[in-house]
């Protein structure tokens, strides 16, 4: 009865959820829970000895370079599509680095937050080149293999709807499942975000047999998510990111962060944290973005690394340039 | 079964709070507030750690729009219809499933049991063989064995050579030619059930005739009525019954009945999976009917299939009833594991697709274990009156 008693109370005193701040928190626990892809070349994969690398990652190792100096010091919670945002909701993970694409309703009613936008993707569809189908408006009739429970299942739907096309939706939970169902012929195309398609296209048998359609059918940004409640943290990973685009946009990156550090510009000097305190500001120390490009490197050479012309896939930078070299990433300015 | 006797609590003179039977009925009273107020607290807790971190609540969405397509509706849905409706067609998927994946798997378990029992050695082992290899392989590799391995392999549409000239093989799913119903056809359904009633109607005067001796060729009789009536009003509405031809168009075939891989992969596996433990229930039940029913029934004269089916099955089945209960409810819940392959059950679409893009996960689980507990207690209701029907009269 005693027990009884006591497991009523925990539960009632349950109620109050921990509200601590999270920045406090992950610094009292020495690491950063990031929850991640269960393996996504170059945006979170895990290599054979269980180091993960890619775009997301290296969002999650600079936030730990900004924290404590130090870049390992991440966990990494490999997620599925369906369980991704309950992870969040529930404090399981501090910051979900997942390739999730912002919209309105995953903004407003889960109770989350994106910080920024690290990849400007769209979807688009992957086929056969033995097909021979120029165009995603030639798919009439085609059947087209998904993963449920995402973005791409709803654009994909809107695509054929509003152009009278009749095709055959086949989803499956997860990307790998549904990228072996297309190899064995189960459907026509493969539709997924342009930079999945190229990720999930290394994965098959003959890279060259399969070409990625011309047509983009929707608008995928994508960008980290906390929970709401929390300005402080919400503010550390928003600005984790536009750090790394001011690096690039001023030219300081892992290679020249040694004469940068010696710089008499102004803006540099503000980045770097010679001048002003705008680190401490954020609960940081002053100079948060040096240790960030030296762990991490700026958005360039994260990019290049990972997704670009250094890597596998060899995406081009294409929307993900600088908006000085006509591209959509701006960051505000640290001042 | 005999009934706990219930011996009153004596009555003790003394005060309202020593008297048992008050201090029984208290603590029960209490115990049930409890449970109830330890209930209300949860969810209340819930309902307010959720709307403390703004994330949607109550049932709302189920009004919104579902915005994804289904590959295999039984009702007629589109990418605009609700929520509700992917609710309904995926508990609609589920229910066929399983629905078919329990006659199956009582027809081929009863048939393994059987085989086992038989006195012709090739048949016992070839049954004993099924029941072990079918029992002890996990059921999701035996569904991603036919999904992967059997119609996996199947040529795609544009190789594929038809059957029969009219049924397609193709590893998108089997293609039939699928009658369309046109105006009229009404008619020919009611003729086909007047027919039946004819046939119904024969089989008891041939009964009652059998009773008194004169056997009556009712068989003959029956089939002309089931054929004749529905044929009869089919030419005289003028055909309205058509028939629709698979037919390959682009990528895909247009046309006809077609029957998803998803679909008969997870009816396979399901199928022959339950079957197996079937079969062995089926034969714990028969093995169970004593030797001397067996041995009364040969000095009467009775064949041993005649036997088995008049003397032995009956007292057999108050044995095979529960634990074939239990099968039937695992079945339904297997069925789930259709997220293995995206066969768009109840399960899948609801508590995975549903939930991923409406994110409300307590109400949904809620809602899917609340769906899932209903059509297990609705079946095991229909077996227990099934298993009371055929019980021994009398205890």
């Amino acid at each position: 009865m005693k027990r009884v008693l006591c497991a009523l109370f925990i539960l009632a005193g349950a109620g109050g959820a921990a509200n601590a701040a999270v920045l406090d928190q992950v610094k009292q626990k020495g690491f950063v829970q990031c929850g991640v892809t269960q393996g996504l070349p170059g945006f979170s994969s895990p290599d054979d000895k269980g180091n993960w690398t890619g775009l997301d990652v290296d969002l999650c190792r600079a936030l730990a370079a900004a924290i404590f100096d130090d870049p390992t010091k991440v966990r990494y919670t490999p997620l599925t599509a369906k369980d991704r945002f309950t992870a969040l909701q529930s404090g399981e993970i501090d910051v979900l680095s997942r390739n999730t694409t912002w919209t309105s309703s995953r903004d407003t009613s889960l109770g989350l937050n994106f910080t920024g936008i690290n990849y400007y993707d769209g979807q688009g569809f992957l086929v056969r080149k033995d097909k021979k189908v120029a165009s995603a408006l030639e798919l009439s009739g085609a059947s087209v293999c998904t993963q449920s429970g995402t973005t791409t299942e709803l654009n994909v739907a809107d695509f054929f709807r509003s152009r009278n096309m009749k095709y055959e939706i086949v989803s499956f939970t997860t990307a790998d499942e549904t990228i072996k169902a297309y190899e064995a012929g189960r459907c026509d195309a493969f539709t997924s975000d342009v930079s999945q398609l190229y990720s999930m296209r290394l994965k098959l048998a003959n890279t060259a047999d399969h070409i990625v359609l011309p047509e983009v059918i929707s608008k995928e940004p994508l960008g980290p998510l906390v929970r709401h409640g929390d300005d402080q943290w919400f503010d550390v990973v928003k600005w984790t990111l536009f750090a790394m685009l001011n690096a690039e946009e001023l030219n300081v990156s892992q290679k020249t962060l040694d004469e940068q550090l010696k710089s008499a510009n102004p803006e540099i000097k503000r980045l770097l944290g010679t001048e002003g305190n705008f680190g401490e500001q954020l609960g940081l120390s002053k100079d948060w973005v040096t240790r960030i490009v030296k762990h991490v490197g700026n958005y360039g050479e994260s990019f290049d690394r990972n997704v670009g012309t250094g890597s596998q896939l060899g995406i081009e930078r294409g929307l993900n340039r600088l908006w000085t070299k006509g591209g959509l990433h701006y960051a505000p300015p640290i001042r | 079964m005999s009934e706990i006797v219930d011996r009153p609590t004596p009555r003790r003179s003394g005060s309202f709070v020593t008297d048992p039977r008050f201090r029984a009925l208290a603590v029960q009273t209490l115990t049930a507030m409890a449970i109830v107020w330890l209930f209300w607290l949860l969810i209340g807790n819930a309902r307010q750690n959720l709307a403390a971190q703004n994330i949607a609540t109550g049932f709302g969405f189920f009004s919104q729009t579902a915005g994804f397509g289904i590959s295999q509706t039984l009702i007629p849905y589109a990418e605009g219809s609700t929520y509700a409706r992917a609710f309904v067609v995926g508990l609609l998927n589920t229910l066929l499933v399983s629905g078919l994946g329990i006659i199956f798997a009582t027809i081929i378990g009863f048939a393994v049991g059987i085989a086992r029992l038989s006195s012709n050695a090739l048949l016992a082992r070839l049954g004993g063989a099924y029941v072990e290899t079918l029992r002890n392989l996990p059921l999701l590799f035996q569904i991603l064995f036919w999904y992967l391995a059997v119609l996996g392999t199947l040529p795609s549409p544009r190789n594929s050579t038809p059957a029969l000239g009219v049924v397609y093989f193709t590893n998108r799913g089997i293609l039939m030619p699928r009658l369309d119903f046109g105006p009229g056809s009404g008619l020919v359904g009611w003729a086909l059930i007047a027919g039946l009633i004819i046939a119904v109607g024969f089989y008891l005067r041939a009964s009652r005739r059998r009773k008194e001796g004169v056997a009556v060729p009712w068989r003959r009789y029956a089939l002309l009525a089931v054929i004749a009536l529905p044929a009869i009003t089919f030419f005289a509405a003028g055909m309205p019954v058509a028939i629709d031809l698979p037919e390959l168009k682009g990528f895909n075939f247009v046309g006809g009945l077609r029957v998803n891989p998803e679909f008969l992969a997870l009816l396979f596996a399901l199928s022959t999976y339950t079957a197996a433990f079937i079969a062995e229930i089926v034969r714990a039940g028969f093995l169970a009917v004593p030797r001397g029913q067996w041995e009364a029934a040969n000095s009467l004269g009775l064949s041993r299939r005649r036997t088995l089916r008049l003397i032995v099955a009956p007292q057999s089945m108050r044995l095979i009833v529960p634990p074939l209960t239990s099968q039937y409810l695992n079945l339904t819940k297997n069925s789930s594991l259709a997220a293995a392959i995206g066969y768009p059950d109840f399960f899948y679409v609801f508590a995975g697709t549903t939930l991923n893009q409406t994110g409300q996960a307590i109400e949904i689980i809620a809602v899917t274990m609340a769906v899932y507990l209903l059509i297990s207690l609705i079946t095991s209701f229909f077996m227990n009156w099934y298993n009371r029907a055929v019980a021994l009269k009398g205890g």
